[in-house]
């Protein structure tokens, strides 16, 4: 379909509502933030402006390098473990009848409901010694006895994945309804076992769904504060619970704003290498 | 016996019977083209000969091997299917070489193949063109080449033409034809379109309600149908209902057609082409008077549209064979009990 440009002013005029509110709701905002990280903090007060580079000058430190590098490797690997948990069971689910694909969905959408706190606190009661998923166990006789899982780095991740995996579903389901289901067919009539056709089919044609998934899930993953403190050590904190910290509980905003800036910047420069690899390998091929 | 075999093979979906206890005999090297409407089992049962559907019942032998419960995997055949299933991720020349990338062949030896299948389907050079880029006849003869590949024991294609229009695929038809004598390859077409069947086919299997009505040879089931499904289904015909009377002789559209008798001496039908219905003047001798009610002048052929005792009867005929008639006049129709097959009700 072609596309006139538009002519006069009032064409533009579809435009002027989202424009709006992409004004009010996110530039200003986020315009705000990053005038805030310059500002001077007042010890005991808030800020006054001034255009100072201290806050991120603070930031260049070995403690705050290991944490935005523990955030980044945790968001990472919640995005890698939701896409390889997400893709054969969204293409296993797209397999099901029409009836069954909507009662799952309905579950997935439904773990959308609940918010970061309770998924926090479901997960440490059950992480937890005395109500745990380890009682489960013994009385199995699959373990000699209960154990607290939680607060600890798998617990944290389980959370973390099982809070992004309804999105990640939910991001793969229409690529993989629409994807040709002769296509694995034909490969398992050319010689491929049904895996060996999943994995050499199913997969590189879905290759930029599951990058654009991987993306999505690690820029959500990022912004999880809540999960890291219900369910980590401190050592476990994210780059997102320290900017918490600091703008509520220590009131530095400008400090805080220098580290959401930072953050917003290096993850840009991640999901931008990211595209550019993939779209180099796409140029090889 | 070398070739496939179908023994009394049943697919049932729930209450459903898609295909009816079939039995088939396909000798190694032969061209089968399967024909029938819509929802007659014909897909179902290619399917069932590919593994990708399991038989609810009956046994699948391929050169005396049982097949029925290998996986598809691992039977060695190669499929074209109706929407082709070219893999959109890989060149033509990546999609022709797939069988053998994952059997591990060297490179050296998939690239000599896949030069070899694309000369064979006359688009050399084509190797490192993106499969969107083709046109649907080269599509089509790229996904016939993958399917040949690993040089299969068994070719099937499912409706493989029904994408192109009707100039290509008549050349296609003939190209896959000669392709297959080439080869020699035991060959399954799936198909609803009979002309596609009578060019291709060495046996056409008439397919309808899940069942084999009739397989044979082209010339035999346009000649001598086997019942008045097949009759209707292939090509046009006329299907006359004939009764024996008291004196035994039977009758058809009020007259006694001598040389003709109803099996059991009960009621049946004639069933005959409309270019072997001959047109005289009427009241000729042994012939059935009727009145013209249409003419369709093709200019090669002229339909006739005819009245006879309540019956319509339709005669092709050229335009030199046929006595002057226009509409409203009474003609002469010659049943020849030669050219007229007597069917079951």
């Amino acid at each position: 379909m072609r596309r006139e440009t538009p002519q006069r002013l009032t064409d533009y005029a579809p435009i002027a509502f989202p424009a709006i509110m992409l004004t009010v709701f996110f530039v200003i905002p986020f315009g705000t933030m990053i005038s805030v990280s310059f500002f001077q903090r007042q010890q005991g007060g808030f800020y006054t402006p001034a255009f100072v580079f201290s806050n991120y000058e603070r930031f260049l430190s070995l403690f705050f390098a290991n944490v935005l590098g523990f955030s980044l490797m945790l968001a990472v690997l919640v995005a890698i473990c939701c896409v390889v948990l997400g893709v054969p069971f969204t293409y296993l689910l797209t397999r099901l009848t029409r009836r069954a694909q909507i009662i799952w969905m309905v579950v997935l959408l439904s773990v959308l409901s609940l918010s970061e706190v309770i998924i926090g606190f479901a997960w440490s009661t059950l992480f937890s010694r005395t109500a745990g998923i380890t009682n489960l166990l013994v009385v199995l006789g699959l373990m000699e006895k209960a154990v607290a899982l939680s607060p600890g780095f798998p617990a944290v991740l389980t959370a973390m994945v099982y809070q992004a995996l309804p999105y990640t579903i939910l991001v793969l389901y229409p690529a993989l309804i629409r994807l040709d289901p002769t296509l694995t067919e034909a490969a398992r009539t050319l010689g491929a076992s049904p895996l060996r056709a999943f994995f050499t089919v199913v997969v590189p044609a879905l290759r930029t769904t599951i990058m654009a998934t991987l993306i999505m899930v690690f820029i959500f993953a990022l912004g999880s504060y809540l999960l890291p403190q219900i369910l980590g050590r401190p050592q476990h904190w994210t780059l997102s619970v320290l900017i918490t910290d600091q703008a509520i509980y220590q009131s530095n905003m400008p400090f805080a704003a220098a580290m959401a800036v930072f953050l917003v910047l290096v993850t840009l420069a991640m999901v931008a290498l990211t595209l550019f690899a993939g779209r180099k390998r796409e140029a090889a091929t | 016996m070398s070739g496939l075999t179908l023994n009394s093979v049943r697919k049932d979906f729930g209450s459903f019977t898609a295909v009816n206890d079939v039995q088939l005999a396909v000798p190694q090297g032969t061209f089968v083209c399967m024909l029938g409407p819509s929802g007659c089992g014909k897909t179902t049962l290619l399917r069932m000969i590919a593994g990708l559907d399991l038989p609810t019942s009956g046994e699948i032998l391929l050169d005396g091997e049982d097949i029925t419960a290998v996986p598809t995997h691992k039977r060695n055949l190669g499929m074209v299917f109706q929407s082709l299933a070219l893999f959109p991720h890989l060149s033509v020349g990546e999609n022709i070489a797939y069988p053998l990338r994952i059997r591990g062949a060297p490179r050296e030896e998939q690239r000599r193949r896949v030069d070899e299948l694309l000369a064979m389907i006359h688009l050399p050079g084509y190797a490192d063109r993106p499969v969107a880029k083709l046109s649907g006849g080269q599509r089509q003869r790229v996904a016939i080449a993958r399917a040949l590949t690993r040089s299969p024991k068994l070719f099937l294609l499912d409706e493989p033409l029904s994408a192109l229009d009707a100039k290509l695929r008549e050349a296609m038809q003939v190209e896959l034809r000669q392709l297959q004598q080439q080869l020699g390859i035991t060959t399954i077409v799936v198909t609803h379109d009979q002309r596609e069947a009578m060019t291709m086919a060495d046996t056409v299997v008439v397919m309808n309600q899940g069942q084999i009505r009739q397989a044979a040879s082209p010339m035999e089931i346009y000649r001598r149908p086997a019942d008045t499904f097949v009759a209707d289904f292939i090509g046009s015909t006329n299907l006359i209902d004939m009764y024996t009377d008291s004196a035994g002789r039977a009758v058809a559209l009020d007259q006694a057609i001598p040389g003709l008798s109803a099996p059991g001496g009960g009621k049946a039908v004639i069933s005959v082409r409309p270019e072997d219905v001959h047109l005289t003047a009427p009241g000729s001798d042994g012939t059935i008077t009727g009145t013209v009610t249409f003419v369709r002048d093709l200019g090669g052929t002229i339909e006739t549209f005819i009245d006879c005792a309540g019956q319509q009867i339709i005669a092709v005929s050229t335009p030199r064979s046929r006595p002057e008639v226009t509409v409203g006049q009474p003609v002469g129709v010659l049943l020849d009990p030669g050219v007229c097959v007597v069917l079951d009700r």
